[in-house]
């Protein structure tokens, strides 16, 4: 469904993309996951065709992006990451302005976006820039989808949306999904890969990874041990670090993980050095790396090389 | 973290129109305490964190933010607080020394102070080679780390952090969070708002509001004890139901 080969982007001296090739398949649920200033943007500015790559091409359907644009125009739905909606037109005329613009109409598709517009009609009427964030999203996403698209392109849909709020919205496109749309979605949460059927991890304009999540957790070769005590979380982590056979130790959540230099030597050596310096109820056990380790592992790599 | 409040909140009511933002808030935060207030997207958080910073006016109840009445003295208190928001940061076109110099000056620090404190501040976060370089060049992850110093530059009592690590990348936030808990160990207490679920456990205590309410109030042990979860996520996702339908 889209094919991108050779992707590269500067601007100015700064290289936003560096040479990205990847495939995403018809119906698939395609995550791209990174933080702010990867090239999520820039990537997905190039896939709908809003901005030309300096190198390598790109197809969605087997469109080309640059010759073209009309064609994929017309089977894309984008959903950009700042909201940029009619501020100064309703919920309704918006929806509206978006379906004729495409030559269509909301009663052809509302099949498509019943499940998401139904909460937010009952305010039809109100304008889109007195919307809270959480309807915001809905009314995009509803505008995105009523030219009925083979492919949604959304730009951090989830970003400052709240956890309940973020997992109603996955279940939506779950759900769309399964009507046989292939979505690309970019997030800064982490959390939210393993929804996703395969991801991409970008930092830098670097893809670094593509595979299915659950592959990439299973791949990290490190074992990692979660360390928790009583006290002071600042303390037990300078504690950690300070120690000899730690070679990192990051917060998450109540734990701090952390990986050794030598797992052969006891773990214990390391919970009496805790305890030692005066952190209380020290408890460490083994545990299993999810996406976020993996993420920050490979740009502790990167920082060191380059 | 202390037993001394500098936060005292008391029956806080905010209402616009006929709608209640702020519905009898009650909650006290203490000296040197990093406070997560968490709560979803429309549940009143914004509105009660812009009261304690003395930008808008409760419609009723007693409300103390760092000795000072939030009602008659909200000039004084303004004095007294930092505050950070994900948006706004730190001007583009100045340098690093530049932009605290301006920031130490809004605050009527004496210029030796601002010199002093710039040059301690930047020597802790390994920013001292680069004073003279404009924030546009910088990184994201070093704007934010900036931003919070700038926050703190004058030694207020609290410093408010609205979304301070949205967007950031998974190392960066972890940094920030370890300068927050450096500032906390100062006495300097912390007040966040975040939508990322893991950094509430990262807090001394949680508050989560819905539909104007705090509906919990905890330290993250206590409170995934209280509901039987393994985590704040899915506390937050058990009780704080969104207002919209």
């Amino acid at each position: 469904m889209l094919q991108l080969n050779n992707i590269s982007k500067s601007f100015n001296e700064v290289q936003a993309l560096k040479d990205i090739t990847f495939e995403v398949k018809k119906n698939e649920l395609f995550g791209l996951i990174g933080p702010d200033g990867a090239g999520k943007t820039t990537l997905f500015r190039i896939i709908t065709t809003l901005l030309l790559p300096n190198n390598g091409n790109a197809f969605v359907n087997g469109f080309d992006t640059v010759k073209d644009y009309k064609e994929i125009r017309k089977i894309t739905g984008y959903m950009p990451g700042r909201f940029s909606l009619y501020q100064d037109l309703t919920v309704e005329e918006n929806l509206k302005f978006y379906a004729t613009v495409f030559g269509t109409n909301i009663k052809k598709n509302y099949h498509l976006i019943e499940d998401i517009y139904s909460h937010i009609e009952p305010f039809k009427k109100r304008l889109a820039g007195k919307l809270s964030g959480g309807m915001k999203q809905k009314l995009a996403l509803s505008c995105a989808l009523i030219h009925k698209p083979e492919i949604l392109v959304l730009d951090e849909p989830t970003t400052g949306v709240d956890a309940v709020s973020r997992a109603e919205f996955w279940q939506m496109l779950k759900n769309l999904q399964h009507k046989g749309i292939t979505i690309i979605v970019s997030t800064p949460y982490m959390d939210e890969a393993m929804l996703c059927d395969r991801v991409g991890l970008i930092q830098n304009g670097n893809i670094f990874t593509i595979d299915q999540p659950d592959n990439i957790v299973n791949s990290f070769e490190k074992q990692l041990w979660a360390v928790k005590a009583d006290n002071n979380k600042f303390k037990l982590i300078t504690d950690l670090r300070n120690h000899p056979n730690v070679e990192s130790a990051f917060a998450f959540g109540e734990n701090i993980h952390v990986s050794l230099h030598d797992n052969k030597q006891e773990i214990k050596t390391l919970e009496e050095y805790l305890s030692e310096q005066g952190n209380q109820k020290v408890v460490i056990k083994q545990t299993k790396a999810g996406i976020e380790d993996v993420f920050l592992h490979f740009s502790q790599q990167n920082s060191v090389t380059q | 973290m202390t037993n001394e409040p500098v936060i005292k909140v008391k029956n806080l009511v905010k209402k616009f129109g006929s709608f209640v933002a702020n519905d009898h808030l009650n909650f006290d935060v203490y000296k040197g305490e990093i406070f997560g207030f968490l709560g979803a997207n429309g549940a009143g958080k914004t509105t009660a964190m812009r009261i304690l910073c003395g930008l808008s006016t409760p419609t009723s109840g007693e409300l103390n933010v760092a000795g000072f009445d939030v009602k008659r003295q909200s000039e004084e208190i303004k004095k007294h607080i930092g505050y950070m928001s994900q948006k706004f940061s730190l001007y583009e076109d100045l340098t690093i020394a530049e932009n605290m110099m301006l920031y130490g000056g809004i605050y009527h620090m004496r210029h030796k102070d601002i010199k002093l404190r710039t040059e301690e501040m930047l020597k802790k976060l390994d920013f001292w080679e680069k004073r003279k370089t404009l924030i546009s060049d910088l990184p994201l992850g070093w704007k934010q780390k900036l931003a919070f110093s700038v926050a703190v530059f004058h030694r207020p009592e609290i410093v408010f952090l609205d979304e301070p690590t949205g967007g950031v990348d998974p190392v960066t936030r972890r940094q920030f969070w370890e300068l927050i808990y450096q500032t906390a160990n100062e006495g300097i207490t912390i007040f966040v708002t975040t939508h990322y679920m893991d950094e509430a456990e990262y807090c001394d205590r949680v508050s989560i509001m819905s539909e104007g309410k705090i509906v919990a109030l905890d330290t993250p042990g206590n409170l995934k004890q209280n509901y039987q979860c393994d985590s704040i996520n899915d506390v937050f996702i058990k009780i704080a139901r969104p207002t919209e339908a």
